[in-house]
């Protein structure tokens, strides 16, 4: 698509399974965010997603395939073991948008960043992030700079970590009212 | 009330001017300064555990008398972490999952993890699975919007319409036990058609339920909008512009309610929705009572995909429910005893399980309660390496202080009650 090679800190465009995929440089977001919504109408935002990555890139066990994926349709493709392809940082948040309007069209916004680098928040710009970037920060860590209500949102407010990185262990909270605290 | 009449998706003419979004919080309805120096605000907690929250949400609401002048919601009290726990599980396992996050749109939830799965795969899925898959989702949308209609009658002293609604429910359910074994929690959707082919005695069973379904949604109808008690309760209550409810994230049928012609099967056609006929009721008003409208309309189409689809399983008695793809399907049953090579394959799919190509997708249903978003990053191993869900609910019930503002506390659950928010879907 010719129409997103003006979005501003646009890295690369990826066409991946029929979606597209805007990467954007973190310092620039708010106005790719801006842009999109302007100047190419993507008036909806659908959800705000976060990624841990940590440990991506291992060799995968046991797996067939090629750096592609393996093909479904011809049998026993027996190739090297897959390893994924490595990612720019630690973490990337997604944004996925979509034009509301007759002939709809959805994109996926997306940036890089490593811990303790901040992305700036979008609620001015899509009121519904307010609580989707709590969600990233309560469950992933990901500070959105700006943003006006910056607490958890789904787990208790004392609690101590991120869940959903992937170096925050299973199995490893407290048992709460067990009589052995 | 006005149905609208435009094909479009934006037109409707707007219900106000600007925005009634808080600012700068847009999820926060603070009480302006002048108002909390009069001393009359008192600050009320609903829950988390209050009879009409239908689970374990917590509003914080500032009353001056009666009114609302503020308000937050604080969620997060079922906060399951379904979404680390679905990494931990191969895929296969995985798709046990998604039924329990909504509780309600299980079938849903389990589809459109599935269909992201087979997105990445790239697995052709039979028309008899897909046509199936069809008539399940359309039976669950109307379970769903039963749940919710009963609740909502409970809500405003319509008691003898849980009753009605949760009598039919149970037949729904029926069917589904009849399909998958269970009556909520089927885990039926299987990467590449079905976990087992449909009972032959379904069609028929199922055709009955629809037939005497569409009398009951004219029974509905006569409890509804010729009841005083509903109609004062809903009519011009919580209203939102078609704009805002954009801005807002609303979704489903609390879109179509303030005026847009949003709907992905229509849109974004999946599954064979491009092959049916059904209309998409839209209403301009933005009130409760158009959301109320929306989702009573919406049982009667989802009854006419339900009844085409049943006509098309008939015809496809015989033909096969799952891909042949034996690096992701469990091979038949019968071949273990004889297939060395199919024991094998089932050996490896239950123990490692399959493996997904490396890639992410988002994929976005039209559920009961709006956009069923699920986005989904493989690595190419044996596990998701991330699920993500997006909760209808979860942005529902953010927006409900805009709606809830200016309005009685008598109001407010009402007007949650209309958004149809379910909190093992907000809260994942």
């Amino acid at each position: 698509m010719s129409g997103y090679k003006q979005v501003p800190g646009l890295l690369e465009v990826n066409e991946a399974l029929g979606e597209t995929t805007l990467v954007v440089e973190r310092e620039r977001l708010g106005e790719a965010a801006l842009y999109l919504r302007d100047e190419l109408g993507f008036n909806y935002l659908a959800d705000v997603a976060g990624a841990d990555y940590l440990g991506w890139g291992g060799e995968v066990a046991g797996s067939w395939g090629s750096a592609e994926g393996r093909d479904l349709n011809v049998p026993y493709t027996l190739g090297p073991s897959l390893v994924a392809k490595p990612k720019p940082k630690r973490f990337s948040v997604s944004y996925h948008l979509l034009a509301l309007r007759d002939d709809p069209v959805r994109v996926r916004l997306q940036t890089w960043l490593d811990d303790g680098e901040e992305v700036a928040t979008v609620v001015e710009i899509w009121p519904t992030a307010d609580w989707l970037e709590r969600e990233v920060y309560d469950l992933m860590g990901i500070v959105f700079a700006g943003h006006p209500n910056p607490v958890r949102v789904l787990m208790p407010e004392d609690w101590e970590g991120h869940p959903l990185r992937k170096d925050y262990p299973i199995g490893g909270e407290p048992v709460r009212f067990s009589g052995e605290e | 009330m006005t149905a609208a009449r435009t094909d479009s998706v934006v037109g409707a003419p707007a219900l106000y001017e600007g925005t009634k979004i808080p600012s700068p919080i847009p999820s926060w309805l603070q009480v302006p300064e002048a108002r909390r120096e009069t001393g009359n605000v008192l600050q009320v907690n609903f829950g988390p555990n209050h009879p009409s929250t239908h689970g374990v949400l917590r509003l914080v609401v500032d009353l001056d008398g009666e009114e609302i002048v503020g308000m937050r919601a604080v969620i997060g009290y079922l906060h399951t972490g379904f979404e680390k726990s679905m990494e931990q599980k191969s895929w296969w396992k995985a798709i046990n999952y998604p039924s329990r996050i909504d509780y309600l749109a299980t079938f849903q939830n389990e589809l459109v993890f599935v269909l992201a799965i087979e997105k990445l795969l790239g697995i052709e899925v039979p028309p008899k699975a897909t046509w199936v898959r069809m008539a399940l989702s359309e039976l669950n949308r109307i379970h769903s919007h039963l749940i919710w209609l009963g609740t909502m009658g409970l809500e405003l002293g319509v008691q003898s319409m849980y009753m009605y609604c949760f009598d039919q429910r149970e037949r729904v359910l029926d069917l589904f036990e009849m399909v998958t074994g269970v009556r909520v929690h089927g885990r039926y959707c299987q990467a590449g058609g079905l976990a087992e082919d449909i009972p032959a005695a379904f069609v028929d069973e199922a055709r009955a339920f629809c037939g005497n379904f569409q009398k009951m949604i004219g029974e509905y109808e006569r409890l509804t909008w010729q009841n005083k008690m509903w109609q004062r309760r809903t009519d011009g209550i919580g209203v939102v512009s078609a704009e805002d409810a954009i801005r807002l994230g609303l979704s489903g049928p609390n879109l179509r309610a303030s005026g847009l012609n949003w709907d992905i099967r229509k849109r974004e056609p999946y599954l064979f929705y491009d092959q049916v006929e059904f209309d998409v009721p839209v209403y301009e008003d933005g009130d409760s009572g158009a959301r109320a409208r929306v989702r009573i309309d919406e049982m009667r189409e989802s009854l006419r995909i339900a009844e085409q689809s049943l006509d098309k399983i008939e015809q496809m008695a015989a033909e096969p429910w799952i891909a042949d793809e034996r690096k992701v399907v469990l091979p038949p049953r019968e071949e273990l005893q004889t297939s060395m090579e199919s024991l094998i394959h089932h050996f490896k799919i239950v123990t490692e399980g399959y493996r997904v190509p490396a890639g992410e997708v988002y994929v976005a249903i039209e559920g009961p309660r709006g956009e069923e978003g699920c986005y989904v990053v493989s690595d190419g191993g044996a596990k998701p390496w991330r699920v993500h869900f997006r909760a209808p609910s979860f942005l529902a019930i953010a927006a409900a202080p805009t709606l809830c503002q200016e309005h009685l506390i008598a109001d407010l659950i009402a007007i949650s009650a209309s958004l149809d928010t379910l909190m093992g879907d907000s809260d994942r």
